[in-house]
């Protein structure tokens, strides 16, 4: 019998450990940043997609997340319906808002693309403090409900746990499935060399279209997780910090890999909490910051592929 | 099966780069573009595969009319070209290189590929030997799982004309396909590129190095100041007034060096 390798070894632990941490946390308040760090995880695989793979930088990411926490929210308070049918909304609308993105990115690159989806997030966010009638502005929307599947409810904490758990892996499973495809490797073409990728006939248009809107259907999904865990919705959703915390993640973890997002989610959704219990509140910004600087600047490529190269050397 | 070029001109400007040329390439040739620095050859292939809007004139293949179309339609339609500078996806392996080339020789779509379907399994599989055969055919086999920009400049050369080869080109158009090569490589492409045209892939090649274009061209096209001079055989072309004329005027290369 062969010797099972450190990778799948260390997968396997990693795969007990998150099925079964309900069970073997205690705290529920470690369950409830497990639960965020999930909701994070989404988030960065879904930006991941386009920074990582198609190499375009999105600074609205929290535009996407907030139309999915809105818009499941609203369907649920407004029209009564149930919270999947409030998921399916949220993905549907950020993907119609990606389609825009994706359409407007075709036409501007780098920092103007950059500058494009900041704005966008902004507007979006004004929107939704001055269109009281819908939002109720800057109050938010409270008592959003919490999902329902036949007798059982998602209300506690282990539960809803589970979904972000499903939701994860599902993301992780699309991402993971594209980046294999011919679509996935037409992404990294546009990133790597854009007028090689259109001399052998990739349609950059199409393409560039396509990640976006994937990666904001993703986000949405995110924002509806978010919205039914919270129960509450409010224009902080679209907070620049969200979009800044994405990238770090991505960046940190490693853009352009698959595990990348979901290690820097765990570790930057987990790292202020900590500091948080070790040190009184001046410092944990400092530290986080000093944190970060020593991990971009040892670790540039990020945690995954500097992991994978040192696996790879020995 | 010709590609046509009509009264193709390309203003920059005041400046016209390229002021009304005509020519054909006919299917199964090897056909040169020669000419001093600044005779608008890379202009003429920019507007051929669509990366520049010419200001007049029409390129067809076929009964297809290539002005207008996008470079990816272009390609779709067989008419794919390299670039004058080295140009491969450098983050990538040579084999990821190619399968990109093979983007349009897969059909698999959103729906088939998040399934996993067997016949997007089966594609995926057949892309990737497909890719195999490209990478021997080049003679890169030894490099399949190298990082393409870490590769030598002939060899990252090669990896291109494999990129180009395998979106399954029926006109190839090589731009300085052996610029900057030793004479051992300039040797290798020029026996790759008769090689290709074996495989009934007509070549249209711009190229300095005038024992390259002598050797292997069956038609050349002179162009000077954005006009052909003159279009013929090597030895035709050797013999020209004109050419040596244009040649001698510029101080370049001399044909038949």
């Amino acid at each position: 019998m062969r010797a099972p390798s450190a990778k799948t070894l260390l997968l396997l632990v990693f795969t007990v450990l998150t099925l079964t941490a309900p069970f073997w946390l205690g705290n529920p308040y470690y369950l409830h940043v497990l639960i965020m760090a999930g909701i994070f995880a989404v988030l960065s695989l879904s930006l991941n997609l386009l920074l990582g793979y198609t190499g375009q930088l999105s600074l609205g990411h929290a535009a996407f997340f907030g139309i999915g926490a809105y818009a499941s929210a609203l369907l649920t308070l407004k029209l009564e319906r149930s919270v999947w049918e409030g998921m399916v909304l949220a993905i549907i609308l950020s993907g119609v808002s990606g389609w825009g993105i994706g359409r407007v990115a075709l036409k501007l690159r780098g920092a103007y693309f950059v500058l494009v989806t900041i704005s966008f997030a902004g507007v979006i966010s004004l929107v939704s403090v001055n269109w009281m009638e819908l939002t109720n502005g800057p109050l938010g929307l409270p008592g959003v409900p919490a999902p329902e599947l036949g007798p059982w409810s998602f209300r506690t904490k282990s539960a809803y746990y589970y979904l972000v758990l499903i939701a994860v892996a599902l993301s992780y499973f699309v991402c993971r499935r594209l980046v294999a495809s011919r679509i996935g490797r037409a992404f990294l073409a546009l990133r790597e060399n854009e007028a090689l990728a259109e001399s052998v006939g990739i349609d950059v248009t199409r393409y560039l279209v396509l990640a976006a809107v994937v990666s904001a259907a993703m986000a949405g999904l995110a924002g509806s997780l978010y919205a039914h865990y919270t129960r509450f919705v409010s224009p902080e959703v679209f907070l620049f910090s969200y979009t800044v915390t994405m990238v770090i993640m991505v960046v940190a973890g490693g853009k352009g890999t698959l595990a990348g997002p979901v290690v820097g989610a765990l570790l930057f959704t987990a790292l202020p909490e900590a500091l948080r219990e070790v040190t009184s509140w001046q410092w944990q910004m400092l530290a986080y910051g000093a944190i970060l600087v020593l991990l971009v600047f040892f670790l540039p490529r990020g945690i995954v592929p500097t992991l994978s190269r040192l696996r790879k050397s020995r | 099966m010709t590609l046509a070029v009509r009264d193709l001109a390309v203003r920059f400007g005041g400046v016209a780069a390229l002021g009304g040329v005509s020519f054909d390439v006919r299917p199964g040739t090897i056909t040169s573009l020669i000419g001093p620095n600044g005779a608008g050859k890379t202009t003429a292939f920019n507007a051929i595969t669509g990366y520049l809007r010419p200001s007049a004139g029409r390129v067809t293949y076929e009964d297809a009319t290539l002005t207008g179309l996008r470079p990816c339609d272009i390609a779709a339609l067989g008419v794919v070209r390299t670039f004058q500078k080295t140009s491969v996806f450098p983050a990538l392996t040579v084999a990821d290189n190619v399968m990109i080339g093979l983007h349009l020789r897969g059909k698999a779509g959103l729906a088939g590929i998040l399934a996993g379907t067997r016949r997007v399994r089966e594609e995926e599989r057949a892309l990737r030997a497909l890719a195999a055969d490209i990478i021997t055919m080049v003679g890169l086999d030894h490099r399949r799982d190298h990082i393409a920009s870490a590769l030598p400049y002939g060899e990252q050369r090669l990896v291109e004309l494999a990129v180009a080869l395998a979106a399954r080109p029926r006109v190839l158009l090589l731009d300085e396909p052996a610029a900057g090569m030793t004479g051992t490589e300039k040797d290798t492409v020029s026996g790759l590129i008769r090689k290709i045209r074996g495989l009934g892939i007509t070549i249209f090649l711009v190229e300095h190095d005038m024992r390259v274009v002598m050797r292997i061209s069956d038609v050349v096209i002179v162009l000077n100041h954005g006009r052909v001079i003159a279009e013929g055989t090597p030895a035709d072309i050797q013999a020209h007034p004109e050419v040596i004329r244009a040649y001698l005027g510029s101080g370049g290369d001399t044909p038949g060096r």
